[in-house]
């Protein structure tokens, strides 16, 4: 009864192919964007429950914001486009190491040319965009071999990038800026003078970069893009007949996920870790993406989100609960419980949904339509 | 549907539980966070580590009645030795307690790095005896890492002392091969630089010799040391890669005599898988190895006796055991130090601080605690950080540890000036201002 169409008039076209034609739909999302702009920064300044410290806001919202942003990434490519990739890890590392790299000043000695590149140290924000779009950049390239190769193929194509990018990241000391242990610091976070420090603002920082990027995504695929990515995706004989491109297609995937997975790269590294290691972007980053994208529900950006919070937050959950109810656990029975319980729930989700959160959503609006009349 | 419905509400009503049944705290109390990991491939040598942190909070507790009638409150969180969770058990554990975290132990150098600054931040200071940053002994920079005992760059130093003795002398290392096989990560990476000096120095060859994480996969590695056959290996190892650099050393022939780990390379889960084959291997000692000592037979009649160990009697005494009992008990002592001048109540990570830069265990003191032989005296200040640079060499026997060497000191005309660079670099780029160690009190 509350979630029904009827009655809402599209007198316009610009109504009709609104990106939220219902208005339900639209007041929730109002009503979501207003608690994660208003209500948690609130919240957590006067230190009201659950925002009693620091934990929710550092460990839970802010990895879970970034993961969602580069599952939105993911998805673009696995989910609309259809190519499966296990480099997300890696095109987040280009990421992250890109903008560290511009942000401390890149310096390239051609000595046998007798010259050499040197570019000032760049404005964070700056960076990160353009980390970002080194990203999409690597991301073509390694889409390329996704105009011979598919399936499973590619997806050993895309995890040649992964090793290649740990490799190169562990190894050559240029991308550390030759620090002795091979960890890199993130410079200040300073955004034109206003200096990025506690939780709150890095949440905000990242829930800014979330939305606008996640309504970009949402907007692109729904889009003539998004459509020939899907068209690319249900078969890709049937779309070049019809008369899309597959080199174009297929690329613009590649360039426009690896740019959002870079952006979230670099959030990770620079807001949410401050200082990392090669390690932070391993071949198990790269899974849990897929992951997420798997469970979240292959082609939905909101199934992204929801995906995110699964893989992220249910094990922490797990983790906390023994001891929050004081049961008398010890850490590593309750770690191995841990796995249990979550290896168990994905198996127990993908058997009665394989089709991921996504789909439950999207039945779940289906049956408020007809309730309380169902057939 | 009516299934699912309730499931749901018994869910959320257990979540709700948990949300506000916070556990009735009593306020006499000091939290401490214990970072460890049981699971994972390095569970074998951070399970031991664990038990003797907790085996000694208890004892403190269940003998004395805390520090000074303030009880130790301490709680478990599992890192599996990775950065992300440990970032995560961090901030789960950093304000609980009346006053919040007195100070941390991440047991891994990864979890270091991602803790230095939000610990300057949260004002909790991060412990971290025999690993970690080597720069952060410099506390001018690093006013809340505290590398307690020993960096790795003094450990570099000291095992090539020991080289140079095996030799014959220092100048005997000219044109030798020294080859460090490392963990790939940044524990592993830390002596590098130091090494670096030191062939530069003495003039030997140094070639490091990276093995990826966790380190089970070795085989390319030991074929290069089988072509290049270095005078001696340096092994920077951990958990399970420990055992099979020894494994493979083996198989093809490299003599263990000429393999010297570093402290975290010498502990019994890291030559009991090979064997035989581990018989001659050598590593260096954080001041102390295994072995019981007075505090032991504390903790066996007020913990064991009662039934409240952490661990079986028998691996009361290991090396790493003892490690972690060392490690509690410098806090336990710094918190200590810390009361008297702040008094004889919780305190906050800030003061405890304090206490950590102040504190000097004589060794009367240390004789009082029960640690007399497993450690020298320490002095810690504003401008050293470490607090004592002593190690020494054992050698596994096929049973158990012989200690086969002195003392060594590492030299610290060698490793001051490498710390005064590494870390003016980390305060330019942190933009940090360097406190002024003479103004300190």
């Amino acid at each position: 009864m509350l979630y029904r169409e009827a009655g809402q008039f599209k007198t316009t076209y610009a109504e009709d192919m609104a990106i939220f034609p219902i208005r339900q739909d639209r007041i929730a999302l109002a009503i979501l964007l207003g608690i994660a702009f208003i209500g948690v920064p609130l919240l957590a300044t006067f230190r009201i429950w659950p925002f009693g410290s620091d934990y929710l806001l550092w460990a839970i919202l802010l990895p879970f914001l970034i993961l969602a942003l580069a599952a939105i990434g993911t998805n673009i490519l696995v989910g609309y486009c259809g190519q499966i990739s296990l480099g997300s890890g890696a095109f987040m590392a280009i990421g992250a190491y890109s903008a560290y790299k511009l942000a401390t000043g890149v310096h390239i000695p051609l000595a046998s040319l007798g010259f050499a590149i040197a570019i000032p140290p760049l404005p964070v924000l700056a960076s990160i965009l353009l980390g970002g779009f080194m990203s999409a950049g690597v991301g073509i390239l390694f889409g390329i071999p996704s105009l011979r190769i598919k399936g499973l193929y590619l997806a050993v194509a895309t995890l040649a990038a992964q090793f290649f990018f740990d490799w190169a990241f562990l190894r050559l000391p240029w991308f550390t800026n030759y620090a002795p242990s091979g960890s890199v610091n993130a410079p200040e976070l300073d955004f034109f003078g206003v200096v990025v420090r506690t939780p709150v603002e890095r949440y905000l920082l990242c829930l800014l970069f979330v939305t606008v990027l996640a309504v970009l995504a949402k907007n692109l695929v729904r889009g003539n893009l998004g459509r020939q990515w899907m068209a690319i995706r249900d078969m890709d004989i049937a779309a070049e007949l019809i008369g899309i491109r597959p080199l174009y297609a297929k690329l613009t995937a590649f360039a426009v996920s690896s740019f959002i997975i870079g952006v979230a790269g670099a959030l990770w590294g620079f807001v949410y870790l401050g200082s990392w290691e090669p390690l932070a972007f391993s071949i198990e980053r790269s899974l849990d993406l897929l992951f997420m994208v798997i469970i979240g529900g292959l082609g939905s950006i909101m199934g992204s989100f929801i995906g995110a919070a699964f893989i992220l937050i249910v094990p922490i959950l797990l983790n906390v609960l023994p001891t929050e109810l004081g049961l008398p656990l010890s850490t590593q029975t309750i770690t191995h419980l841990q796995f249990i319980i979550f290896g168990s729930l994905i198996c127990y989700l993908l058997i009665k949904e394989p089709h991921g959160f996504a789909r439950l959503i999207s039945i779940g609006k289906e049956k408020l339509r007809l309730w309380p009349f169902p057939y | 549907m009516a299934n699912i419905a309730r499931n749901v509400l018994i869910l959320a009503a257990a979540l709700s539980g948990a949300a506000f049944s916070a556990p009735a705290v009593a306020q006499n109390e000091q939290f401490i966070p214990i970072l460890s990991y049981r699971t994972g491939p390095y569970a074998v040598n951070g399970a031991p580590y664990a038990n003797g942190v907790v085996d000694y909070y208890n004892l403190i507790n269940e003998r004395d009645g805390g520090i000074n009638g303030v009880k130790i409150l301490f709680e478990e969180c599992e890192t599996a030795y990775a950065t992300d969770k440990g970032v995560e058990c961090y901030e789960r554990l950093k304000s609980k307690g009346p006053t919040g975290a007195a100070f941390i132990n991440p047991l891994s150098t990864g979890i270091t790095f991602a803790l230095t600054e939000k610990t300057a931040t949260d004002k909790i200071p991060i412990i971290t005896m025999g690993y970690g940053r080597a720069d952060s002994k410099n506390g001018a920079v690093f006013a809340y890492n505290f590398p307690l005992l020993g960096t790795y760059w003094s450990a570099a130093d000291i095992a090539i002392q020991h080289v140079a003795k095996e030799l014959g002398g220092f100048d005997k290392l000219k044109g030798r091969k020294i080859s460090l096989l490392y963990h790939d990560s940044p524990y592993g990476k830390e002596p590098i630089p130091m090494l670096q000096v030191l062939a530069q120095k003495y003039g030997f060859e140094f070639t490091p010799i990276p093995v990826t994480h966790p380190g089970v996969e070795q085989k390319s590695q030991w074929l290069a040391i089988r072509q290049q056959r270095p005078d001696y290996v340096l092994v920077w190892g951990w958990g399970v890669m420990n055992s099979t650099a020894i494994k493979e050393a083996a198989a093809v022939a490299y003599p263990r005599e000429k393999m010297i780990g570093v402290w975290w390379s010498g502990a019994e889960p890291d030559v009991t898988p090979a064997g035989d084959q581990a018989t001659g291997y050598k590593s260096l000692m954080l001041q102390h190895g295994a072995g019981k000592f007075p505090v032991h037979a504390d903790v066996e009649k007020y913990i064991y006796a009662k039934g409240k160990g952490s661990t079986e009697p028998a691996k009361i005494g290991e090396v790493l055991y003892n490690r972690g009992m060392t490690n509690a008990m410098l806090g336990v002592e710094a918190i200590r130090k810390a009361q008297e001048k702040f008094g004889k109540k919780p305190l906050t990570g800030e003061q405890v601080r304090w206490g950590l830069e102040n504190l000097i265990l004589t060794a009367a003191r240390i004789k009082e605690l029960g640690f007399e032989g497993m450690l020298k005296p320490v002095s810690i200040s504003c401008s050293d950080h470490e607090g004592a640079r002593y190690g020494r060499v054992q050698q596994w026997d096929g049973k158990g540890w012989k200690v086969i060497s002195d003392w060594y000191t590492a030299d610290e005309s060698l490793i001051e000036p490498l710390v005064a660079d590494v870390s003016a670099k980390y305060a330019a780029e942190k933009k940090i201002k360097p406190r002024d160690c003479a103004k300190e009190t």
